[in-house]
Formats: structure tokens, sequence, C-alpha cells
């Protein structure tokens, strides 16, 4: 299971004063896709901005092919091949569409993701991508955000909140979409708080409850009591 | 089995209780200054006080209210303004031009507050440089008080505040040191009262306390005004001290506000022990380093810098975050009670459970 | 006549005051600093156009391509080593590290050249002039002033919304954190944002000292005067601060037309008002 493509290890995090993550340990695999399920605050963007360097931590404390990445910044993470598609999409308004993908392949990282590939998998953004970013709908703009973390050609891309405040029928859109995304072997973290879908797309599932890990397994043996023993800590 | 706890909520710490006991002491000995200082020390001493009194001021406005202005001088240049205006053309004793440079001082940052409020932040601080600009062309134009290179108070004028040098020296001193106690009397009551609470949440936070419903807008106008008037009844002090005013002298950036604001990061910016303490710095510094002239100043906008980037709460925030002091018993502090001993302070309690105990 | 000469001589003044502004307004655009040493080291600029002017013997305008690089190094380094510790959400820490370094320069600048005024000499092109139809005379070099401050504005235009520096700047602007996240290195990209408004500063430093004689005093009054055409023409508009800068220059050149001594009181004046009635300035950028 463990074959040291990312691993962290005994992770906590505060903001100032508050600890908002206790020892938290995962892996992921290389070609993994492990889901992060949690109610809201049980710290599961705190996990995603530890791993991208956003906070900084220990060195040891996140692991990445081997390297101790826990103390460095995020410009510097983000060229080893890590990218997020962040909570809330948070695209740069001042920047059209085209230049918001521009600017996620700015790190120059070869592999199959350009502008192109891009626009075949979305051709709506084809379309818009002339346009100020903050025009378009909010299931355009998650297209962005995942066009945008493409770019940079990762080999391991994080999703925070992938489904959250988009309509169903675009949610539909993004998970039909996926397996093209993370098909090609990259790895991934999925955080969604909508368990089914969690589990339907995943390798493995880890549920954090008010920052520490309250379950881990596999998506497919792991029970719907148990997720929800963890989830609600009963 | 321990006794309940109850909570109160205490000003007042043993340390700001001496300290209290021992600022009247100082007061009272400071008073007696004439009888026991030479004329030399007595000239340092008042300007010290007046130079504590603005830091005092820039401090209430910054460190509190937020307004980060680099343009008090036009407040102690219009001050001492006045105050030859009103004692050169209406005859008015200049003790009473004192006060009545300070009601004008608040009157006149009124609109100007109304004007250099529609700027944010540091855009704010270069439109009170503005301000203090156009006061200081506009002080220029002034004709009848020497134009651009200014004018002396005429001997009569100084010899109606005392009739002997000594007596002159001793009431000058008197009222520097009045107004300091004035200065921070009233920036104590103000940060005590229910303004100044909040006043300390629009610093710690403007947009929570913004949707508690605190004004802020009002609020810090208000300190805007207030520091306005006291800052223009300091300038009449000084330039009454000085007896010669000049547009560059009254409206100077470097020794108005530069040292003023050195003076307040210091020593602490956000506590009133800080000004205090920053201005006796300063005033060793200067006996010390004066001669080397420029050079001097550049070593203080160092220790600025320098201050700002490793210690921003200054040389008071170290001393009180190694100590906890609190000399001027102006934070709120929840403190435990054994319950025999408190019945008064249920009011302030908030979520601690403080039924009768069962046993 | 005179009126019409003084609008003119006021509009290519506008130049040179678009000049102060431009760098001013470039690194608000991208880190929202205010500068208040930026006067300064306008000032700075021109000293060290002085210093390369006699030991190189060279004319100052050939001088600003020596002293441009240098200014924009000092910035980088200035940026990456101090003010970048700096910034965050308290506007007070920036504000008085600048205000810190606006003194040392001052002082600095006393200690080595003392307080004497002092000009660069540009030769014969600074007494030059064009004569236009109505007894008008337009000089050669406020000409080339206010040439070189459109230049420069339609090239940091350029910079900002067609290069990948510019979109950089503004990624870095918009969302810091998720700038990072595209592995852009946000204290390089303020190093740079510095750097290149520090270029700015030594074009706009070597033409105040060609101009007007300067001594080591003189940045406040130069810091002002940019910050005004900023407010005046509409914050995060580079065309609408060159637009600030002519308002300022024609209202300066009519005041001292009524009265020398209503110059500088004029501007200020006119920005007050503009501020009264319209505080977000002539030409404000609309946000999409």
């Amino acid at each position: 299971m463990s074959d040291g493509f990312l691993e962290i290890d005994a992770l906590s995090s505060y903001y100032g004063d508050f600890q908002a993550l206790f020892d938290v340990s995962m892996q992921v695999g290389e070609g993994e896709v492990v889901a992060v399920i949690g109610a809201n605050g049980a710290g599961k963007t705190t996990l995603m901005r530890s791993i991208t360097g956003l906070l900084s931590n220990e060195a040891a404390m996140v692991r990445y092919r081997g390297q101790a990445i826990g103390g460095l910044r995020a410009d510097q993470i983000a060229t080893l091949g890590l990218s997020m598609v962040p909570e809330g999409r948070q695209l740069f308004p001042s920047l059209s569409v085209e230049e918001n993908l521009i600017i996620g392949g700015q790190i120059g990282r070869r592999g199959p993701w350009g502008l192109e590939a891009v626009y075949r998998l979305f051709p709506v953004l084809k379309e818009r991508r002339s346009q100020q970013s903050t025009s378009l709908s909010g299931g355009q703009q998650q297209m962005v955000a995942i066009g945008r973390a493409l770019m940079a050609n990762p080999d391991l891309l994080l999703f925070d909140e992938i489904s959250l405040g988009l309509a169903p029928i675009i949610i539909k859109t993004i998970y039909e979409a996926l397996p093209g995304i993370i098909g090609g072997g990259m790895s991934a973290i999925i955080v969604e708080q909508d368990i089914t879908r969690a589990i339907n797309v995943s390798h493995r599932v880890y549920c954090l409850q008010e920052g520490r890990v309250s379950l881990e397994g596999s998506s497919k043996t792991v029970s719907r009591e148990a997720i929800s023993n963890a989830y609600f800590g009963v | 089995m321990s006794d309940t706890q109850q909570y109160a909520i205490d000003r007042f710490s043993p340390a700001s209780r001496i300290a209290a006991v021992a600022a009247l002491v100082l007061i009272i000995a400071l008073a007696c200054g004439p009888w026991w200082a030479g004329r030399a020390d007595m000239r340092l001493l008042s300007e010290l006080f007046l130079y504590m009194a603005l830091a005092s001021l820039w401090n209430l406005l910054a460190g509190y209210a937020g307004l980060v202005s680099v343009g008090q001088q036009a407040f102690v240049g219009f001050g001492g303004y006045c105050l030859f205006a009103m004692t050169m053309f209406f005859g008015i004793p200049p003790l009473m031009a004192i006060p009545v440079a300070g009601v004008a001082g608040a009157l006149i940052s009124i609109p100007v507050a109304f004007l250099i409020f529609r700027l944010r932040g540091a855009y704010f601080a270069i439109g009170t440089w503005v301000i203090a600009e156009v006061f200081r062309l506009s002080a220029a134009q002034i004709s009848a008080l020497g134009g651009g290179s200014g004018t002396s108070l005429p001997v009569t004028i100084v010899k109606s505040i005392a009739s002997s040098r000594a007596l002159r020296e001793a009431a000058s001193y008197w009222m520097a040191l009045a107004i300091l106690v004035v200065v921070l009397a009233i920036v104590c009551l103000l940060l005590r009262s229910r303004r100044g609470l909040a006043l300390t949440a629009i610093r710690d936070n403007e947009l929570a306390s913004q949707s508690l419903g605190i004004d802020i807008w009002r609020a810090k106008f208000f300190v805007y005004v207030l520091t306005g008037g006291l800052t223009a009844a300091v300038g009449a002090l000084i330039f009454l001290q000085k007896l010669r005013i000049s547009p560059d002298a009254a409206f100077s950036v470097n020794d108005w506000t530069a040292f003023v604001i050195f003076i307040v990061v210091i020593g602490g910016i956000g506590t009133i022990e800080g000004p205090i303490v920053g201005t006796i710095i300063f005033f060793l510094l200067r006996e010390t380093l004066a001669d080397l002239g420029a050079l001097y100043l550049m070593i203080l906008g160092l220790v600025a810098i320098v201050i700002m980037l490793r210690a921003p709460k200054g040389i008071w925030g170290f001393v009180r975050q190694k100590t906890d002091l609190d000399l001027f018993a102006l934070s709120r502090r929840v403190v435990t009670r054994k319950k025999h001993q408190s019945s008064h302070a249920n009011e302030d309690n908030k979520g601690e459970p403080h039924e009768p105990q069962t046993t | 006549m005179d009126w019409l000469n003084a609008i003119i001589q006021g509009i290519l003044l506008g130049g040179l005051y678009a000049l102060f502004a431009a760098g001013l307004s470039l690194i608000f655009g991208v880190m929202r600093l205010v500068n208040i040493a930026h006067g300064d080291l306008i000032v700075l600029a021109a000293f060290l156009g002085l210093m390369i002017t006699t030991t190189l013997g060279i004319n100052p305008l050939l001088a600003l391509f020596v002293a441009a690089p240098q200014m924009g190094l000092f910035g980088y380094a200035l940026q990456r080593w101090v003010l970048n510790r700096t910034l965050g959400d308290d506007i007070l820490p920036p504000l008085l590290v600048t205000f810190g370094l606006s003194v040392i320069i001052q002082n600095g600048l006393l200690e080595v050249f003392s307080a004497d005024p002092q000009k660069l000499n540009a030769g014969s092109i600074e007494t030059a002039s064009i004569a236009v139809p109505g007894g008008i005379n337009i000089g050669v070099l406020p000409l080339l002033m206010f040439v070189t401050a459109v230049a420069v504005i339609a090239v940091l235009q350029w910079i900002f919304y067609r290069s990948a520096l510019g979109r950089a700047f503004r990624a870095t602007s918009d969302n810091q954190d998720i700038a990072q996240l595209m592995g852009l290195n946000k204290s390089h990209i303020f190093g740079l944002a510095m750097a290149l408004s520090l270029v700015v500063v030594a074009i706009a430093g070597i033409f105040l000292g060609i101009r007007t004689s300067f001594d080591p005093a003189a940045g406040p009054a130069r810091l002002i005067f940019g910050f005004e055409a900023v407010i005046i023409g509409g914050l995060g508009n580079l065309w609408g601060t060159l637009i600030g800068g002519i308002i300022l220059g024609i209202c300066q050149n009519i005041g001292a037309q009524i009265n020398p001594g209503w110059q500088l009181l004029a501007g200020h004046i006119a920005f007050l008002i503009i501020l009264a009635v319209r505080p977000r300035g002539l030409f404000p950028r609309v946000d999409g």
C-alpha cells in the first residue's frame, strides 16, 4: 500500500494558537485515488493547505517521493508536481479564462496537458477563452479551476471540496470527466462531502473528525455504518 | 472538592494600583521642578512633556483608531499660528489662547476629516500630509504673520504671561506638565470608556466589530477630531515657548511627525505606556547622539525599522509579554474568585456554571 | 496668450508628475504597498545621476542607462530583504518602515552631498525650443519628458496586460495563496515589481534633476505630487494617472500665473476638490 509516493506522518497543524490537525497520518500510493471525507471543520481544508505548503509544517511531516517537503514553500512544492483545485474555485478575477489556464502551466512541467488538451476536455472553455473568469457560471469556473490545475501536468492532483456549491447536473458532468482526468496514472486526493460519490471514485478513504483520522480503509470494503460512525463520531 | 470558581471583570491589577500612586507622587515631584531643577533641565523637561503629549495623541490615533496620519504637523502648526494670531490681533491672553487654539483645531479637523476619510489605509496617510502642506502654504500667505519667513511674539505679549523671567520659565514649565497630564488623563479615560472599548475592538478586528454594530466611521471621526484639537493645543504651547513661528518650523514633518512616530514605534504602538517609554528613550538617545547630526536621524530611522520588523509591539510590548504588566489599568481581565469572597460579580459571567454547590 | 502658454507648459509638466506617479501606482497595484519613501527614492536617483555624470563625464540622459539598472537592482533587494517582511493584513508595518526609509535616505543624502541644491546639466537641449504658431515656444526638454512619460506608461501597460510577467503580477495581486500554488514565488514577484517601480523612479529622478534643482529634502513633495496624480486619475488606472498628472500640472501653472505663491497650493486644492467630488478619481478601474 505504501510505496512512499506521498506519506503524511503525525501531522499537526495550527492556525495561531488553534490546533486544527492532531497527529494525522496518511499515505497515497502512485496512481492511487484517495478520498478524504469529514464534516465541516473536521480539518480537511487544513490538510490540503498543509500538503500544498500554504501552511508550513515540520519538514519530515510530509514526504513526497521520499523527499521531506513539509517545510517547503507552496511554489516550490508546486514545481515538484503537486497541483490543487482549491475550494470555491478561486480563479484570478483580473485574468481571462485562457490566462488563468496559462498561469497554471507556467511552471513548465512536461506532460499530456496543455491548452488544447484542456479545451478538448471542456470545449465550452474554448468558446469563452477571452472572457473574464468571473463572468462564467459556477460549473464553468470549476472547469477552469480543474484545467488550471491540470496545466501544471501534476503527478498528484488535490481536489478540495470538488462539488461544493455546484448544481447537481454540473457535479455529474465533473464526475463523468474525472476518469479522463486521473485515468492516466495520476494520483489524486479528493475532498468530498458526498460520501457515496467519494467512495465510488476512490481506491481508499480517510475520514477526519475534529482534526484526527477517525477511519481509514479500502473504499470497496468499508461499511456505511463504519463511515457514519467515523463521520459523526457516534 | 474545590470551591466553585467565580469570575469577575477587574481592571486594576496590583501593579496598576502601585503605578497610580507612583504617578501621583511623580507628578507632584515634577510640579515642584522650579524649586529643584536648573533652567536648562526645566527647558529639556518641558520639551519632553510636550513630545510625550504629542506621542500619546498620535498613538491614540494610529495605534487605537487605526488612523495612521503622517500629517499631524498640520495641527501643531495650526495651533501655533492660532496662538500668535489671537494674542497679536485680538489681545487674548496667551494662557487663554491655548484652549481656544485647541477648540479651533478641533473645529478645523471636522471638514478635514470629511475629506480625507475618503482615503483608505496608507493613502489616508499621504492625504493627511497633503492637508499639512495646504496648511503650511496657506500660512505662508498670511503677510500679517510674516508670510513665508514668519514672525516673533511681541515683547509686550511675552511679558503679559508673567513679569519676571524666572516666573515666566516656571509658568511655561507648569503649562507643559499640565497639558501632558490633561492629555494622558483624556487618553486614559477615553480608552477606559465604552467608546474606548469599541476602539480596541476596531483595532483588533475591524470587520468583526462592524458586525457587532460598532459605528466605525463615527468612532474614528471622534478620535480624529479629539486628537486634532488636543494636538493644536499642544502646538500652541510649543510655539508660545519658542516665541517665534514660521511656516517651515510650524509644519515641519520631521519635528512633529517623524520624531513622534519613531517615539511611538520604539516605545510600543497601541499601548498607553509605549509613548511614555519611547519619549524617555528618544530624549536619552538625542542627548547622547545629537552631535552626530544627520547620522543620528539615520540611526533613529534604522532603529525604528528594526523594531517594526523584529518587535512590532515595541519595547513596552516586549516588557509586557515578559511580565504581563499593565500600569494604566486599561485592560479588563477576568479574575477568578473564590465563591465566598464575591457576591457582586455575577453579571459579567458568561457560560460558566455557577449554580450552588451540592456538597 | 500667457494663459494658453501656462496650460501647455502645465500639460508637459504633467508628464513628469505621471512619471513620479507611475512607480507608486505599479507597486500599489501588485502588492497594495504604499511606499512613503517613493519621493526620496526619486531624489536618490537624481543624486545617483549626478554621481554618474560627474565621474563618467557623460550627459545625464545617457547616465540614465547606468542609473536605471542600479535602481532596479536596489529595488529588488529592498523588497526581498526588507519590505516583503512587512506585508500582511496590518497596514502599519509597511507604512512605518517606508517612512523610516524615507528619513534614512534624506539624511544619508544630506550626510554625503550636503544640503546645497544640485542640478544635472543636460547641455544645449535644455534651452532648445520649437516655435509653434501663436507665439508659443515649446521646450524640447519638456516635450521629451512628456513623450517619455507617455512611452513609459504605454510600456508598463503592455507589461501589465500583455506579458507573462504582468500575468504573474495580476495573479499575485488577485490571490497570493493560489498564485503560490501555480508555482509563483510571491517574494520574487514582489521583488520584480519593486525593481520595475525603481527603474521608472530612475527615469523620473534624472528628468527631475535636469528640469530643476534638487536637494536631499526634495523627496516628500515629489511623493505628494505623484500621489495626487494617482488619486485624481483613479486608482489602478495608468492612463488615468497620466491625465491626473496633466491636471495637476495645469492647475499648478495656472495658480502660478495668478500669484507665484499659489503654484503648489492650486495643485493641492485641485486634488482636494476632486477628492470631495469624485473620491474614486476621474477614471477608476472597473473591476470585472
